[in-house]
């Protein structure tokens, strides 16, 4: 694998990551709070 | 509102400091741009140490004041904690087959001590799974946390106590803070990336927590529930007996 190969593979799995917590962290926070309060 | 603010301005930033650091600096005239993962890869370890300095801090806490909502403030940085320990071991991996020629070492201390960081924050997770009861819960994971945030200061100055692959600190031991061992224009980028992945931080940490929340409210409906449960059976059947 290439320089741009590892480097593509770290900023995938990394930003990758903390989107895919965010959604999933958005996903738990709606299903455990029905209300909109303090969104 | 104010937190979804918050939430935007970490994704600008995230993608401004990704964008400067793939696009905008220079590739390194030794390390090519492998040098590139170091941005991410920095600031997901500097945010490792704050989530478990974190979680030990709120651990007190809860351990002083018994105060449920510190126990919750421990949970979200312990999990925040172990997602930044992944992403700062996957980025040194992902940096290190082009630079060292491993991918990993284990007779290196800073991959051992980091890989032990993550086990027991990993651990401090499980535990919390162990028991329903969320004093118990709490007590037993404050004191896990606080045990296991001896492995932070361990971490950081195991490339100062003893040798391995890994180079010592760029711009964070004190001798070398106002003169680091990069090039101005790459610790500029390096801290414009710690400062996006703190907001995000921010970010995260206040949603884990008001997840935390909100679970313990439910765990504590449940619990109400099945009193009341367990009182209207008793009740029933003690009236059952009255009547024969």
């Amino acid at each position: 694998m290439t320089d741009a190969g590892f480097v593509i593979a770290a900023y995938g799995v990394i930003l990758g990551g903390l989107g895919l917590y965010t959604v999933v962290l958005w996903r738990r926070l709606r299903a455990a709070q029905p209300s909109d309060e303090g969104r | 509102m104010k937190t979804r603010i918050l939430g935007f301005a970490a994704l600008a930033a995230v993608v401004v400091a990704t964008v400067v650091g793939l696009l905008v600096v220079p590739a390194d005239l030794n390390q090519g741009d492998a040098q590139r993962i170091m941005y991410p890869h920095v600031a997901s370890a500097w945010l490792a140490y704050l989530s478990f300095g974190v979680t030990a801090l709120f651990g007190i806490l809860w351990l002083w004041k018994r105060d449920l909502r510190y126990d919750a403030v421990a949970l979200a940085g312990a999990e925040i904690g172990v997602m930044f320990t992944a992403f700062a071991i996957w980025g040194g991996m992902m940096w290190g087959r082009p630079v060292w020629g491993v991918f990993w070492q284990w007779e290196d201390p800073r991959l051992t001590t980091t890989a032990l960081l993550l086990a027991l924050y990993v651990g401090y997770l499980l535990l919390r799974r162990l028991t329903d009861d969320p004093e118990r819960r709490a007590t037993r994971a404050a004191i896990v946390g606080v045990v296991a945030a001896v492995d932070i200061p361990i971490v950081h100055f195991s490339v100062e106590w003893w040798r391995g692959l890994h180079q010592t600190a760029t711009i964070a031991s004190p001798e070398r803070a106002l003169d680091p061992a990069a090039p101005m224009v790459f610790v500029g980028t390096l801290l414009g990336m710690l400062g996006a992945f703190t907001v995000a931080w921010l970010y995260l940490m206040i949603r884990r927590y008001q997840l935390a929340r909100a679970e313990l409210a439910r765990e504590e409906e449940a619990r109400l529930g099945r009193l009341r449960a367990v009182q209207v059976a008793g009740l029933s059947s003690s009236s059952q007996e009255t009547a024969r």
